[in-house]
């Protein structure tokens, strides 16, 4: 971890018309830092993702980035070209739904490619080389290469998803509910994998989960949000293990034990 | 430079989910271990000693008082210090041996043990080396050592805990009941081990319930009793 | 001036004539953007031309010559109609010979014989978006073009060589115009692409159904996109024109019995004509034959 925080978010509010989507949001990122955001559905957390992610513009505060070139931008200040240009580069978003953020009819390999083809790759052996390459990574089978993603199975799915985001070495990754949906032996299989690539990559991310084990597997800190706030956050084995707040000791003491 | 201090720490725990009630767990803690010398926390049960512990690794959050780490000939209060520096204590400077090994799906136990040297940079190959040395010390059967430590017995899973908290040359080294589910064979290769780190100027704090190792071990033995907090009338 | 007064010069009214040619003027100033335009009902069905129809019928003249091509050959039921269609509404010459049209009405292909200056080709496109079958919201590829983010065409290509070992479209083939526009060149052979570069004619392109125009002014950059590894190249026939011998034009394949005999002849009808009205044979013209015999 390097001393200079990667994004720095300062009192972001998100109000749909009157309503409270998330309010006074405020943290550091730091590269190579895993931060999760847990709370309950409707406890603002994909608000503030969407807000982070670009996805949803913030009724007021700032969220302030460093760009590879070492400049500080406000990600809401970017112009929709830059802005863009950041999503398929510098930055990777997993969606819970694989189908999301996957081109379903195309092959897997040019499903990992685009990225490299959006930013100017166009030698296509280079470009099916690095796909084989980030399949293996994400443990897919070099021969799949050439199917679409619409005969893989969900955790296949996800972890294509994976892949295509990580091809063009982001430094930010934003992940939402990443594990959701799929079975609990994919989950530990995927999570292992996240967990290896975060470490091995030097990501940043930030992941939106209601899933407590995914937070302490995967996060270094970790934020509880209800109603729109954050309530409590801290080292994420702190939070988990000593819980202060009303509503995370609910949370942590409502896990079901195995 | 001592290692680790320990100066008016206390800690309360609120149970919001039991009306709020404020359960006092410690007060006033004062000690501090210096090189080579291993701290045993005595009392009896309930009194705060494994609070102490998760306190002084970060674990537990504290209501007053400090933790003073030596760290890069700097001295760090881990009660004050942000996540981020905590990390950085628990990578560098101070290490925990928990009761129960924290599994993770799909590594394998000499990766487990092996990780600290790897996250401080070490190269892998080197790591796992070190780590087959140390599961071989501990009687580890080596079927074992590729395997998950999931589905492993407690003794098992603590003797891979045991050695991941050993293989670092961290200064500060946290025990707590190392050695609880180990037979006597194992326990006294543990008792050996914590005395190899004493010779090499390691500031160890533990909690040892077993009389035998305990004696074996501690330099000096710190009543946790004594830190029992005041109940206000 | 009409020979038929009761329809307006050249069948539409002077004001959606403007309209249109405000559009063409905008799709020549940016050269491959696909300006939007309000298409008229036309009366035959959407798939038979209606775009281009409207372009024709907003810039020709009474002096001006058309010819209409489908398939490259004047002959066929659409050409046929439409250049009645425009001989009753607007009166005007019609020819088959490219050299002496002033607009070529074309349905996927241009004439082997080159433009010169002061012609137009009108292209009828079906469909104007290249991105539409990667992406199919328009808001989407409109932000796209808008911010030249063009890597999904090339995903398209790479999931042609992904499945064939080669860029199998062979028609409809990408180009990037002027190094900004990525443009679909209509459904004409990938042989005819390069035509389109740097051509002394003015080309213009109308989507009645998708209500688009777009345009390639004289002497403009047209470039097919390809891969470094795999460069753009077109088809190449084996054997020359059956009828008129000539090489290196695209020929159509015509199938002449029911035991599997087949000859390749030109596509561009008015072409073939021409070289054999010049004393050139091929192996299955008549005279030919009657020699061999």
């Amino acid at each position: 971890m390097t001393d200079t925080p990667l994004l720095r978010v300062s009192n972001l509010s998100k109000y749909y018309g009157a309503r409270l989507g998330c309010t006074d949001v405020n943290f550091e990122l730091y590269p190579g830092e895993v931060l999760a955001v847990v709370g309950e559905s409707g406890s603002g957390k994909t608000t503030l993702l969407n807000c982070l992610s670009t996805n949803l513009a913030p009724t007021s505060g700032r969220a302030e980035y460093r760009m590879r070139d070492d400049v500080w931008r406000n990600i809401y200040d970017l112009s929709e070209a830059e802005r863009r240009f950041l999503m398929r580069t510098d930055w990777g978003f997993v969606h819970q739904n694989p189908a999301d953020g996957l081109r379903m009819t195309v092959s897997a390999g040019a499903n990992v490619g685009e990225r490299l083809m959006a930013i100017g790759d166009r030698h296509y052996g280079n470009i099916r080389a690095s796909a084989v390459d980030w399949l293996g990574r994400v443990e897919i089978n070099e021969d799949r290469v050439d199917d679409q993603p619409r005969s893989f199975s969900g955790g296949m799915r996800q972890r294509l998803q994976i892949a295509r985001n990580l091809v063009t070495s982001p430094r930010l990754v934003f992940m939402d509910e990443p594990t959701g949906g799929l079975d609990v032996s994919v989950q530990a299989r995927l999570l292992d994998l996240l967990r290896g690539l975060v470490g091995e990559l030097g990501l940043a991310a930030v992941i939106v989960t209601h899933d407590l084990a995914v937070a302490r597997l995967l996060s270094h800190r970790m934020m509880v949000m209800k109603d729109g706030r954050v309530i409590e956050s801290g080292l994420t084995d702190r939070v988990l293990d000593d819980p202060r707040e009303p509503y995370t000791q609910l949370l942590v003491s409502s896990i079901l034990q195995v | 430079m001592t290692p680790l201090r320990v100066q008016s720490l206390a800690k309360t725990f609120t149970m919001h989910l039991r009306d709020g009630v404020v359960l006092p767990v410690v007060d006033n803690v004062d000690f501090e271990v210096n090189e080579g010398e291993c701290v045993v926390l005595g009392g009896p049960s309930g009194a705060g000693k494994s609070s102490i512990l998760k306190m002084v690794y970060g674990n537990y959050g504290v209501d007053a008082g400090h933790i003073w780490l030596t760290h890069d000939g700097v001295d760090i209060d881990l009660a004050t210090a942000d996540p981020r520096l905590v990390l950085t204590l628990r990578r560098d400077t101070i290490a925990y041996v928990s009761q129960f090994l924290r599994t993770v799906p799909r590594v394998s136990a000499l990766d487990v043990v092996a990780e600290p040297l790897v996250i401080r940079g070490a190269d892998k190959a080197e790591a796992q080396d070190r780590a087959r040395t140390l599961l071989a010390q501990l009687n580890l059967p080596e079927r074992l050592w590729s395997l998950p430590p999931a589905t492993f017995s407690g003794g098992e899973q603590q003797r891979v805990n045991i050695a991941r908290g050993f293989i670092t040359d961290h200064k500060v080294l946290l025990l707590d009941e190392p050695t609880a589910s180990l037979d006597a064979t194992n326990r006294a290769v543990v008792v050996a081990m914590i005395a190899e780190k004493k010779a090499a100027g390691t500031a160890l704090l533990g909690i040892f319930h077993d009389e035998d190792v305990r004696s074996q071990v501690a330099d000096r033995i710190v009543d946790v009793t004594a830190f029992a907090p005041r109940i206000a009338a | 001036m009409s020979a038929t007064p009761s329809y307006n010069f050249a069948y539409l009214d002077e004001q959606t004539k403007r309209m249109i040619r405000r559009a063409i003027l905008k799709a020549i100033a940016i050269p491959g953007y696909q300006v939007p335009f309000a298409s008229r009902e036309m009366p035959m069905p959407y798939g038979w031309g209606t775009g281009g129809v409207q372009v024709t019928a907003a810039i020709v003249g009474p002096d001006d010559v058309l010819k209409v091509i489908d398939q490259g050959a004047d002959d066929t039921t659409n050409a046929v109609s439409i250049r009645a269609f425009f001989a009753k509404v607007a009166n005007v010459k019609t020819t088959t010979h490219t050299a002496d049209a002033t607009i070529i009405q074309t349905r996927h292909r241009i004439p082997e014989k080159a433009l010169s200056a002061g012609q137009t080709l009108v292209y009828q496109v079906p469909i104007p978006e290249p991105l539409r079958m990667l992406e199919p919201r328009e808001t989407e590829t409109r932000t796209m073009h808008a911010l030249k983010e063009y890597g999904l065409m090339h995903v398209k290509l790479y999931e042609d060589i992904a499945t064939h070992g080669r860029i199998a479209t062979t028609y409809g083939y990408p180009v990037m115009v002027e190094d900004r526009y990525v443009m679909s060149p209509s459904p004409t052979p990938k042989f005819d692409n390069p035509k389109m570069h740097m051509s002394a004619a003015l080309q213009l392109f109308g989507a009645g159904r998708e209500m688009r125009i777009y345009a390639v002014p004289p002497f403009t950059k047209v470039v097919s996109l390809d891969f470094e590894d795999h460069p753009f190249t077109i088809q190449h026939f084996t054997e020359p024109c059956a009828l008129c011998a000539a090489t290196g034009v695209y020929l159509d394949e015509v199938i002449l019995d029911d035991h599997g005999g087949h000859m390749f002849v030109c596509s561009d009808t008015d072409n073939c004509e021409d070289r054999r009205a010049h004393g050139h044979r091929g192996a299955l013209s008549g005279e030919a034959l009657e020699a061999a015999e």
